[in-house]
């Protein structure tokens, strides 16, 4: 692991260190970027516009060819891809409102119909003779070998300003990501705003494409945001655990695959980012799996303790094994099953609450504090002690229960 | 049209015009219940499942191929259903995050294993090679009656023409649950029909010919014929069995068309050197469907004049 712990020190070498601090960055910026699209229920629009930047990098090339330069200027090259992505992004929402189409198939049309006909333009430039080396199918999936200062500083300055702009809009952002409508009213330009998220997420897959390629950009757009929503429902906590996932997944996948050879560094990170996904699905506090199990275990401990203790109160047998087992565990029977009394005490009183209940909800008209009776909640968390009062003295004066 | 048409172009145009049909007859249904994209998804991750495939029977033969990559693609449906459900993700962000996730992995185990010495590799899987599915034992249009040269035709074509009849029984059986399920969910359950299982055989259906389709022709003809022949006839016309009709028609449309164009387009232009057939498929399907968003009889909205 002496190539790993030098990886992730950024002292495996200069380009693994430059492919480390690019990936991190652009984990950072990405995550950031598609926070809002995410909440905007639009995630796989980046889809579209990811395979929609193929056009335009081949046509860039072949006009850069045409005018005698090489062909391979990187900044030439996004240029197209960022134009391609805009008509590709702008052909979907077209769909979208002038047919009656929905997004999805929109959105399934311009990816598929961009990236078919970019295949047709790399097929041209293969057949010319300056073209056989291009090497343009990297952007598919990515090249970090031969990354040069050039592209991590495009990263790094790209990223910084996206960042920066995410940061700047973020209010108007989230009033369109969660309520257009409200964002309307409230004088917000919903379409300049929509743009501008467009534009963030399209400048994110740019310069994103000559690190991991244009197929795994989108993972890191969507993955992060989804990540972080299990872990909070602000927006601001959610940026920046989108950002951090982001981050992290950029910066371990490239350290990994620096010193693990044949480890592509595009699918490593995505595949640390979908890793941090799996854990958030299933141990998130609230949100998680395993939290929701966890709840649905107190919940169901709690109906039969409930339900245990009116039995005791009414002398009815119990034979549940679950009930059996909680009661016994809190000390209200024996192990024999005979009330202790503990047990005999807790019975009377859910027995005298249950009464209190019946009696509220008879004479409370008011559903807000009777809404709130579901058989568990402690009548003393609804009413107040004067109202319990009153209440005991419509039940009359205490009476034995369960024949003690 | 003589003995070289026969040889080089009769057979990867069936096979075209087969998988076209094979994707847009299911991709009609997925269009009317919004799950356009589960074509995406499905053939993002055919990837790793022949991957997985070729690792385990270290071999590149077609079944163990067509049944890893059928189930890589019945364990996307499931994850990405398992997310849904359990993380309270919205579809369309489950998605995301399961096909990016498992084309990545796909695309690791490629890298890492030793499968440098047999064909598969990621272009490939994109891009498919239809252009190299020809008949070299044909010698004209007699062959299509010799039974020698017919036991030569590349294997892909009674594949996919298998599928394709498959899909049209299917939709034929099933016309009446799917068009109730796929219009109004609601009134299907009341009427007793059982709608998410409805659901699931389509997706599963969709695999079936994702995974057929792509075998032959790679990702991208399976993604535009999954949804540009479903979607253009729906903005031509409000009838379900109309709209089937003509997706199948312009799916063969569209195959012929691209096929002829990337074959003898370049020729005509002046190039001496073939485009990708696949690519130009999806092209002229894409062109199909603006033509349809400008001027389709029913392109509009119910109640929304077109254009409006």
């Amino acid at each position: 692991m002496v190539g790993f712990l030098d990886a992730i020190t950024l002292q495996a070498g200069y380009n693994a260190a430059l492919v480390t601090v690019g990936a991190t960055l652009l984990g950072f910026a990405a995550g950031m970027a598609g926070t809002f699209l995410f909440l905007r229920k639009r995630a796989l629009v980046s889809d579209a516009m990811a395979h929609a930047t193929l056009p335009g990098i081949a046509l860039a090339f072949l006009v850069m060819v045409a005018f005698g330069g090489d062909g391979r200027n990187l900044a030439g090259l996004l240029l197209g891809a960022a134009a391609s992505a805009l008509v590709g992004l702008a052909l979907v929402d077209w769909i979208v409102r002038r047919t009656r189409l929905a997004e999805d198939a929109a959105i399934g049309a311009v990816l598929s119909v961009f990236f078919g006909f970019g295949v047709v333009l790399l097929t041209v430039i293969q057949s010319l003779e300056r073209g056989r080396q291009a090497g343009l199918e990297d952007v598919l999936l990515g090249a970090t070998a031969g990354m040069l200062m050039q592209d991590a500083l495009l990263i790094a300055v790209g990223g910084a300003v996206v960042v920066a702009l995410i940061v700047l809009l973020r209010r108007p952002m989230t009033l369109v990501a969660f309520d257009p409508g409200h964002a309307a009213a409230l004088g917000v330009p919903v379409g300049r705003v929509d743009m501008a998220m467009m534009g963030l997420v399209m400048a994110i897959t740019v310069i994103g494409l000559s690190l991991v390629g244009l197929i795994l950009i989108i993972a890191l757009l969507i993955i992060p945001p989804v990540t972080a929503r299990f872990w909070t429902d602000r927006v601001a906590p959610m940026l920046l655990i989108a950002g951090a996932v982001g981050g992290a997944a950029g910066y371990m996948g490239a350290a990994l695959s620096a010193s693990i050879p044949d480890l592509p560094t595009g699918p490593m990170i995505v595949l640390i980012a979908a890793g941090l996904f799996t854990v958030s699905l299933l141990f998130a506090p609230r949100r998680g799996v395993l939290a929701a199990i966890l709840a649905r275990r107190r919940f169901q401990a709690r109906v039969h303790w409930r339900q245990g203790l009116l039995s005791l109160a009414r002398a009815e047998p119990i034979h549940d094994p679950l009930t059996l087992r909680i009661l016994r565990a809190a000390g209200a029977i024996r192990p024999d099953g005979v009330a202790t009394d503990k047990g005999r005490a807790l019975a009377a009183k859910s027995l005298r609450d249950e009464r209190r209940w019946e009696i509220a909800r008879a004479i409370h008209q008011d559903t807000a504090l009777t809404g709130r009776y579901d058989g568990l909640t402690p009548i003393e968390d609804v009413f107040t002690p004067d109202q319990i009062a009153d209440l005991d003295t419509r039940i009359g004066p205490p009476q034995p229960v369960g024949g003690m | 049209m003589g003995a070289s048409f026969v040889q080089f172009s009769l057979t990867p145009m069936l096979i075209g015009v087969l998988a076209a049909i094979a994707c847009a007859l299911p991709g009609n249904f997925l269009i009317l219940r919004r799950q356009a994209l589960i074509g995406d998804a499905i053939s993002h991750v055919v990837l790793p499942g022949i991957v997985v495939a070729f690792l385990v029977t270290g071999t590149v033969a077609t079944m163990p191929m067509l049944m890893g990559a059928g189930a890589a693609a019945l364990v996307a449906v499931v994850l990405i259903e398992a997310i849904r459900r359990l993380g309270r993700i919205e579809p369309g962000a489950a998605m995301g995050v399961v096909f990016t996730a498992l084309f990545a992995g796909g695309v690791l185990l490629l890298e890492q294993s030793d499968t440098s010495r047999v064909h598969l590799d990621v272009d490939h899987a994109l891009m498919g090679n239809l252009e190299t599915l020809i008949w070299l034992r044909a010698s004209g249009w007699d062959s299509v009656i010799d039974p020698v040269a017919l036991s030569h035709l590349p294997p892909e074509l009674p594949r996919i023409a298998g599928v394709a009849a498959l899909m049209a029984v299917l939709t034929v059986i099933f016309w009446r649950p799917l068009k109730l399920a796929s219009f109004d969910e609601g009134f299907a359950r009341a009427m007793g029909l059982p709608v998410s299982a409805i659901g699931l055989g389509l997706v599963i259906a969709a695999a079936v010919a994702a995974v057929a389709a792509f075998d032959a022709v790679g990702s991208i003809i399976v993604i535009a014929m999954f949804i540009c022949p479903p979607a253009t006839a729906r903005l031509m016309t409000d009838r379900l069995t109309t709209q089937v009709w003509l997706s199948v028609a312009i799916a063969a449309l569209a195959a012929i068309l691209g096929y002829v164009l990337a074959g003898y387009g370049p020729i005509w232009l002046g190039f001496d050197s073939a485009v990708s057939a696949a690519g130009m498929i999806a092209t002229v399907a894409g062109l199909m469907l603006g033509m349809a968003c400008l001027w389709g009889g029913a392109r509009g909205r119910v109640g929304v004049a077109p254009g409006a």
